[in-house]
C-alpha cells in the first residue's frame, strides 16, 4: 500500500511508531522515517497509525483502499 | 456569453494541460477535479512512471531499507487524466496555445501548469562526471545506483557539497559504516541556507559522527583508473582524497530551458509568477492561461518586502499546486493568493532539523530556547527588529509558534516560550557568505488558515 507522511507537519508523537512499527520508526528523538510503501498485510496497522496521527500527517491512497472499510476511523 | 458563462463551460468541457508529473503536478491534478474540473486533463511528465516521492530517496532508499521503486506517491483521488510520461516537453506556443514536446507532437490546452521543477546539477567536467562511482542524487535511478554502491562497501566515500541533501547522504554512510569525506566551499555545512551560527552546529555534528569535513576547499578534478572508476579527488589546496564513490551534491537547476522563446519570464531563477501562481510575461504582466507550481516557481511573498522566492520545499510544492489548480478554474474575484509560511525538514545524524520562514533574509539570529550543545534547540532570524525565520533541532513541537511570530511581525528577538531558557540569549549577525541583497519595503500581517482564507493587511516596521 502506498502512503506518505507530510513531515513539514510532523511533530515527532510517535504514535504511528507506536501502532505499526514495521511501516514507522523513529530515528532519534523525533525524526521519522517510514515505509512509504508498506507490505499490504500491515493495512490495518497503517491506517489505524494515519488515523491515529495527532496533526493528520499521514496520507494513505485512496484509490487501492476503495474496497476496504476504513477499520481504523472506527479502532 | 457572461465570464460565468465562460467559467462554467471551461470547466465543463475545458482543455487543461500539466507539463511536469511529480508531486506538484499530481497534487494540482487531483484538485482540480475536487474543484469540478470535467474537461480533459492532459499530464506530461519527462521520467517514466508514475509520480513518486523523492525526500525518501536520500534517506530511507540510501539506507537500504527501503527500494528506490517502493516511493510511488498515493492518490487523493482518480484524476482522470491521460499520461504521456517519458517525454519531456520542449517548447511552449502561447499564440496557440501549444505544448511541444521533445518527439514532435504537440498538445492543445485552454490552460497550462507548468510544474517542471529542479534536475541535479551535475558535476561541471562532463568526462569526469561520466566515470564510474560518481553520482548525482534526484532521481529514484540515480538513488538505486547509489544505493547499490553503498551497499558494495567502498572504502570511502567522498561528498562535494555540504548542503542538506549532502549532508544526509553523509549521515547515511556514516550510519553504514561507510568512511566519508565532505568537501564544502563554504566555511561549515548548511551555511548557505541557515547561517553561519548552525553551521557551526552542523559541522560539530558531523565531526562528531565520524565524518572527514573539509571546509574552505573545493574540489578540482575528479581521478578515474584505466577501467574508468572513480578513485581519487584532487582539492584546490593540494591535497587529495582516495575513495571510490563521489556524491556531487551542488544543488539544482530549475527545469526552464523548454520555455525560451516562449514569452514568458522563466530563466535559470524559477518562473516568475503572482501569489496566484499566474505565470508573468517577459514584460511582469500576468497571464490569464499560463500557472506555476512547485520548485520552478518563483512567488512574490509579502512577508518578505515581496520578494520573488522560489523553494525547493515539499510543503511549498503542494500548498502551491492546490492554489494554482484553484485559480485555474475560479473567476478573478474567487481566486486564492498563496500566502503560506515556509516549511522546511532535514533529518541528519539522528537529528531533525526543521525551519519555518525564509532564514536567509535576516540579519541577526539568536537560540531562544533549548540547549545547543544537546542538539535540541530553536534559533530565532530576525530582520531589522522582527521575526523572520526559526530554525529547531530536535524541537519541531515548537515551530508553529515561531510561524505565528512570523505572520505578526512580531518584535525581534522574541522571548523564551518556555522554561528552559538558555544561558546566552544575545543575538548575533547571521553572517551569511557573500552580498545578500535585502530590498527596504512593507511588513505585513497574515490572517486565516483555510488557503481560501488567507490574506495580507500591511503594519508599521518596528525599526
Amino acid at each position: 500500500m502506498r502512503i506518505v507522511v507530510d513531515l513539514s507537519r510532523c511533530e515527532g508523537y510517535a504514535q504511528c511508531a507506536f501502532l505499526a512499527p514495521d511501516a514507522f520508526r523513529m530515528h532519534g528523538e523525533e525524526a521519522l522515517m517510514y515505509d512509504p510503501n508498506p507490505d499490504d498485510s500491515r493495512r490495518e496497522q497503517v491506517l489505524r497509525a494515519a488515523a491515529a496521527c495527532p496533526v493528520q500527517a499521514i496520507l494513505v491512497d485512496q484509490l487501492e483502499g476503495r474496497d476496504v472499510p476504513v477499520e481504523a476511523s472506527t479502532s | 456569453m457572461t465570464s460565468a458563462d465562460t467559467l462554467r463551460a471551461f470547466k465543463r468541457d475545458g482543455r487543461i494541460v500539466v507539463v511536469g508529473a511529480s508531486l506538484a503536478g499530481l497534487r494540482a491534478a487531483e484538485a482540480l477535479r475536487d474543484e469540478g474540473f470535467t474537461g480533459s486533463l492532459t499530464m506530461i511528465g519527462d521520467e517514466s512512471g508514475e509520480p513518486y516521492d523523492r525526500p525518501p530517496l536520500s534517506k530511507q532508499v540510501l539506507t537500504g531499507w527501503v527500494p528506490a521503486d517502493g516511493t510511488t506517491l498515493p492518490r487523493r483521488r482518480d484524476v482522470n487524466a491521460e499520461w504521456l510520461l517519458g517525454v519531456p516537453a520542449s517548447g511552449l506556443d502561447l499564440a496557440t496555445n501549444q505544448v511541444r514536446l521533445a518527439d514532435g507532437r504537440e498538445v492543445p490546452f485552454d490552460r497550462v501548469l507548468i510544474s517542471t521543477g529542479v534536475r541535479a546539477r551535475p558535476w561541471f567536467v562532463e568526462s569526469e562526471a561520466a566515470l564510474d562511482g560518481v553520482f548525482v542524487v534526484r532521481t529514484r535511478e540515480h538513488a538505486e545506483g547509489l544505493q547499490r554502491a553503498l551497499a558494495a562497501g567502498p572504502s570511502r566515500v567522498l561528498v562535494i557539497g555540504a548542503g542538506f541533501t549532502g549532508s544526509e547522504i553523509a549521515s547515511i554512510c556514516r550510519e553504514r559504516d561507510i568512511p566519508v569525506t565532505v568537501a564544502e566551499l563554504a566555511p561549515a555545512p548548511l551555511v548557505g541556507a541557515l547561517g553561519a551560527m548552525i553551521g557551526e552546529i552542523a559541522a560539530d555534528m558531523q565531526r562528531a559522527h565520524g565524518v572527514d569535513l573539509r571546509c574552505g576547499v573545493k574540489v578540482t578534478r575528479l581521478e578515474g583508473d584505466a577501467q574508468g572508476h572513480f578513485r581519487r579527488a584532487h582539492f584546490d589546496d593540494g591535497s587529495t582524497v582516495d575513495a571510490d564513490v563521489a556524491v556531487v551534491a551542488l544543488g539544482g537547476i530549475r527545469n526552464t530551458e523548454w520555455l525560451r522563446g516562449s514569452g514568458l519570464a522563466a530563466g535559470v531563477w524559477g518562473i516568475a509568477c503572482d501569489t496566484g501562481c499566474r505565470a508573468l510575461d517577459l514584460n511582469g504582466l500576468i497571464t490569464d492561461d499560463v500557472f506555476v507550481a512547485g520548485d520552478v516557481a518563483r512567488c512574490p511573498n509579502p512577508v518578505y518586502e515581496y520578494r520573488l522566492i522560489s523553494l525547493e520545499h515539499w510543503a511549498n510544492a503542494v500548498e502551491q499546486a492546490e492554489v494554482a489548480a484553484h485559480n485555474m478554474v475560479s473567476g478573478q474575484a474567487d481566486r486564492w493568493p498563496h500566502l503560506s509560511i515556509p516549511l522546511f525538514w532535514s533529518i541528519q545524524f539522528g537529528v531533525n532539523i526543521k525551519s519555518v520562514g525564509v532564514p536567509t533574509f535576516a540579519d541577526e539570529v539568536v537560540v531562544t530556547q533549548g540547549s545547543v550543545s544537546d542538539h535540541r534547540f530553536v534559533a530565532a532570524y530576525g530582520y531589522r527588529g522582527r521575526v523572520t525565520a526559526a530554525v529547531s533541532f530536535n524541537n519541531a513541537k515548537w515551530l508553529d509558534h515561531y510561524r505565528q511570530l512570523i505572520e505578526t511581525a512580531a518584535p525581534f528577538p522574541p522571548p523564551c516560550p518556555t522554561p528552559d531558557q538558555p544561558v546566552d540569549m544575545k543575538p548575533v549577525p547571521v553572517d551569511f557568505p557573500g552580498p545578500v541583497l535585502l530590498a527596504q519595503g512593507a511588513t505585513v500581517v497574515v490572517t486565516g488558515h483555510d488557503p481560501g482564507e488567507r490574506r495580507v493587511t500591511a503594519v508599521q516596521q518596528h525599526r
